[in-house]
């Protein structure tokens, strides 16, 4: 049995069949009509029932921004907390409660300009935490600023000529804080993100999926040409774990490694190259071609867009850790005995 | 020692007149080593002393000071400690800002500060001596390390001559003693190089205290073979430097008297007794909170000067079901602690001033979830770094008003290093009863000092058990039955503590205002004035002691301290007393809220004095609560008051 199977046991299973209504709070949903939250929610609250945990063992924890209002339509435990700090909380819940599934849900502001620093410790860590990542590229809560994953010369109210910051890949970002499950996946693709939430749920440890979320009011469109059908078609590199990664109309383009530097190109299949065309493995040890895959995406253009699981790597989980030292220390020690700690050290009686 | 005020042991404490009689007595200790004929030298008994142990950051001073302190502890005196050290981990050797010292102060009665003057210096250099010769009278006891008195080492602190023969020290008794010479020949044998040998040297000056004052040494042998458990031959090493102290002492012409302190038996209340310092007690209160609301500890903390003991502590007691997560920055530290207590643990977050600025979010957003957390607090010299080793009660505002909004916490304030422990179990009863953030504001003074600490039994403890929500707590009107996080206890206006895990109870909190009841989202201007004016009264309500006053005399003046100026008002109160002037005392431990009682404590006198290591942070408060003239005294060097120097300044607020 995996690890994930044996962590996931560790939450009760609900006792009778779940739909998704059961997982919608009686709270009014407040985005933007046409936010592309919308689809994410109704993703999140289709993919539940499946999961089947008893609804009470599930917690939502976000920080602040539009899609951290996200908690208060889950029918679950839920903490909408401050800005950037939900990784943070949730791993005091996550290592404090392993009975719990506990989901942050943050967006390219909380989780990687104000919260950067606890999102790369909760991965380094593996804290038993799924990370649903919104990002839509723009501050939409603030009304409209540029964001850390904003292009590079981005006009907003805050950049009139133009936004000076290079931005963050948010794939490349986890894979280099050693994240062990690394994904991506797009609002409007109901089945590949319910896939995606999947292979996420059942990974023990820290699981980071970047959602691309069109925020319709300040970046609208921002990620069209991942949807368009035809202009997807290029744009778009469907990662599946042992298929050869091939994209394009009827697959005629292909990532291949460069043997003179070791990085990834795309190239046109020929009869010639065909057998060099990169076969994926999410659970290579090294994260190194991890890496190289996420880095194909052009960050003006989103042209070669890798989507899926990058990175699947099975390592020690933080909880587990915690919880095993725990255990080990009742074994050495024997289960703690207050008067005796307090009564350590050297004593001496007065008598009355 | 922490008994009350008005304890019939009454005593000057550090006065200059304390008696000390001349009466020899045999001796009645001899060393582990079965060393006999101390008999024959003068042996007189004082009834109290002040050591100052002095070197470089390198010397191993605190150690030296730690182990004479177990050994007094052991013998049962009354002591109180003040370990004084650079920030810097091995600053530049022989400099002055290198200097180490440990000052001890032990008698045969009640006692209250570490002292105001040292009787007896160890300086293990000439920075030592130099540094310190300022705080020593003259007429005191000087032991120099005399190999260190060396050109070099001196011209290093601007000594042109040597202060041993230049005549500087006249009016002080003066021992020269080859500290390294000797400890190097008594280790000869060990086949240790030089340099090893010489790091012995603090054991030696330990070894030569020891006999001075005739303390027990079965201890520190048995410590330092414990401690060098997998190198037996340094142990070896340095209890052979220990002993040899001792008999030096013991041989030598210059050493003709010795002194004994008898144990402080009438000082204590029957008991078991240990020493323990601020920190450590601290830390034991905190298993002792959790074990008694029957509620696992969860610690979340980033180290932090003079904080950092109390993360080490309770991450040596995991077998107690405690967890301790060392964060990647403050803000997560105490994240992860409210995180934790949401899912129902007794949550903790440790940290110094600069560590309670990142947090104040976090504070604010636990003040409005409602759940409990203890921010423990432990003042050190400020704005920004400031003193990272010195200690301060500058953060009290910090602590009643650093955050975002009107986000009132209660403040609970130890007075003594023992008192770490009771104050710790009373800040997680007002957590968990009330279900806000506490914050327990000790300061690096408590947190490093020591005092000998009656052990209570564990019966004797508060039960702090809490109930967790199960079902609904309200009917709505077409009679369904409903959870509603935010419906209060009418008596102590706390929410539900609901966790997950809880079926039917599923609910969200978040920081934005809430719905009074239902905790939704609401944005009403009504109900936010409401909520604000709730989350106030609430924590207004909280049931806390009557403050008590000590004032045998009828006096018109008042001394009002908090925290960990209690040892020092109270040994400058004595002395006042003793000479015949009347002055009341009280000491606050809660600070948010003050007693019910304080406003008519504070009517009663003509005068209300307060003295504090800050620029006068609760006279502010005082004045802005009561409309009192508080009078502020105050210092802010980074060093607890001295009693003699607050006994002029009351006296002076007294006849003015």
């Amino acid at each position: 049995m995996s690890d994930a199977n044996e962590l996931l046991t560790l939450v009760p299973k609900a006792e009778a069949k779940q739909s998704m209504k059961d997982f919608k709070s009686d709270q009014e949903v407040r985005w933007c009509p046409g936010c592309g939250d919308y689809a994410v929610l109704a993703a999140v609250q289709g993919f539940m029932p499946e999961l089947g945990l008893a609804k009470e063992n599930i917690v939502f924890v976000s920080g602040i921004g539009c899609s951290s209002r996200f908690p208060y339509y889950m029918n679950t435990y839920g903490m909408h907390s401050i800005h950037g700090r939900a990784p943070a909380i949730a791993t005091g819940l996550a290592t404090s409660r392993r009975d719990l599934s506990v989901w942050v849900v943050t967006g390219d502001g909380d989780a990687l300009s104000i919260g950067g620093n606890h999102l790369i410790h909760a991965l380094r860590r593996n804290v038993n935490l799924k990370i649903l990542l919104f990002n839509n590229r723009i501050y939409g809560l603030t009304k409209g600023q540029y964001s850390p994953t904003s292009e590079l010369g981005k006009i907003t109210k805050s950049t009139p000529m133009g936004s000076l910051d290079a931005p963050f890949n948010p794939v490349s970002l986890a894979i280099g804080a050693e994240a062990s499950f690394v994904a991506r996946t797009v609002d409007s693709d109901r089945k590949h993100l319910t896939e995606v939430l999947r292979q996420a749920a059942d990974h023990p440890g820290t699981a980071l999926v970047e959602i691309y979320q069109n925020c319709n009011i300040f970046n609208d469109g921002a990620f069209e040409v991942l949807k368009d059908k035809e202009k997807a078609e290029e744009a778009v590199i469907r990662l599946e774990h042992g298929q050869p990664i091939r994209f394009g109309v009827e697959g005629k383009k292909g990532v291949v490694r460069d043997p003179a530097t070791g990085d990834l190109e795309v190239v046109a299949v020929t009869p010639e190259n065909e057998s060099r065309i990169l076969v994926h493995d999410a659970h290579a040890t090294s994260p190194t071609t991890a890496f190289a895959l996420s880095r194909l995406a052009d960050p003006d253009t989103l042209h070669h867009t890798p989507i899926g699981v990058l990175r699947s790597v099975e390592r020690p989980v933080y909880d587990t850790l915690m919880a095993d030292q725990l255990d080990a220390a009742v074994e050495r020690q024997g289960k703690g005995d207050l008067a005796a700690m307090l009564a350590g050290g050297d004593t001496w009686t007065v008598v009355g | 020692m922490t008994s009350q005020v008005s304890s019939p042991a009454e005593q000057a404490d550090g006065a200059d007149d304390a008696s000390e009689s001349d009466r020899a007595v045999g001796d009645q200790r001899a060393p582990a080593s079965g060393q006999e004929g101390a008999g024959e030298k003068e042996v007189r008994r004082l009834d109290r002393v002040i050591i100052r142990f002095a070197g470089d950051s390198g010397d191993g001073m605190q150690l030296t000071g730690d182990r004479f302190t177990s050994e007094t502890a052991s013998f049962g005196n009354d002591l109180s400690t003040l370990p004084n050290f650079p920030a810097e981990i091995r600053a530049p050797a022989g400099t002055l800002p290198g200097v180490s010292s440990f000052q001890l102060h032990f008698a045969d009665h009640d006692i209250l500060t570490p002292g105001d003057a040292p009787n007896v210096l160890v300086a293990m250099n000439p920075a030592a001596l130099k540094a310190n010769i300022g705080d020593v009278p003259r007429g005191a006891e000087i032991i120099v390390n005399t190999d260190e008195f060396t050109k070099r080492p001196m011209a290093k602190v601007g000594y042109l001559t040597s202060p041993l023969e230049d005549g500087s020290l006249d009016g002080y008794q003066v021992h020269p003693v080859p500290l390294t010479t000797l400890t190097i020949e008594a280790l000869k044998e060990f086949g240790l190089s030089r340099k090893e040998a010489e790091r012995s040297k603090n054991m030696f000056a330990l070894g030569l205290l020891s006999w001075m004052y005739h303390r027990p040494t079965e201890g520190t042998e048995k410590f330092l073979r414990a401690k060098f458990a997998k190198k037996p031959q340094i142990a070896e090493a340095n209890v052979a430097a220990f002993r040899a102290g001792w008999n030096f002492g013991e041989t030598t012409e210059d050493f003709a008297v010795s002194y004994e302190v008898a144990p402080a038996g009438a000082a204590f209340p029957a008991g078991t007794y240990r020493n323990i310092s601020g920190n450590l007690a601290l830390s034991y209160g905190l298993i002792a909170a959790g074990h008694q609301a029957d509620l696992p500890l969860y610690l979340g903390s980033y180290p932090i000067t003079p904080a950092s003991d109390i993360l080490h502590e309770l991450s040596r007691h995991k077998n107690f079901g405690v967890r301790t997560f060392q964060a990647e920055d403050e803000i997560a530290a105490i994240g992860a602690a409210l995180g934790a207590a949401f899912g129902g643990s007794l949550a903790v977050t440790t940290t110094s001033g600069p560590g309670v600025a990142l947090k104040s979010e976090t504070i604010g957003l636990a003040v409005s979830l409602e759940l409990p957390l203890l921010v423990v607090a432990i003042q050190r010299g400020g704005p920004s770094t400031g003193l990272p080793t010195k200690t301060e009660q500058a953060d009290l505002l910090q602590a009643m008003y650093g955050r975002n909004g009107e986000a009132p916490v209660p403040v609970v304030a130890p007075r003594t290093p023992a008192d770490c422990f009771d104050a710790a179990l009373e800040a997680a009863r007002i957590a968990l009863t009330y279900r806000t953030p506490v914050f327990l504001l000790s300061d690096g003074y408590l947190a490093n000092g020591s005092e000998p600490w009656r052990i209570p039994e564990t019966d004797e403890l508060p039960d702090l058990r809490v109930r967790f929500a199960t079902g609904p707590n309200h009917e709505l009107a077409d009679g369904t039955e409903v959870f509603w996080p935010y419906k209060r206890d009418p008596r102590t206006l706390a929410r539900p503590w609901a966790v997950p895990g809880t079926p039917g109870l599923e609910h969200r909190i978040g920081g934005i205002e809430k719905q009074d009841g239902t905790g939704n989202i609401s944005y009403d201007p009504a109900n936010h004035d409401f909520m604000v004016r709730t989350r106030q009264a609430k924590i207004d309500g909280i049931q806390v002691p009557d403050l008590t006053v000590d004032d045998p005399d009828g006096a018109r003046t008042l001394v009002l301290g908090w925290g960990s100026t209690y040892g020092p008002i109270t040994a400058a109160v004595r002395r006042l007393r003793k000479a015949g002037t009347p002055i009341a005392q009280a000491h606050l431990r809660h600070i948010n809220p003050f007693p019910r009682n304080l406003g008519e404590v504070l009517g009663r006198y003509d005068k209300v004095v307060v003295p504090e290591m800050n620029l006068g942070q609760l006279a502010t408060l005082l004045r802005a609560k009561y409309l009192v003239d508080a009078h502020s005294y105050n210092q802010v060097n980074g060093m607890p008051f001295k009693a003699e120097q607050l006994a002029t300044a009351l006296k002076e607020a007294i006849d003015v």
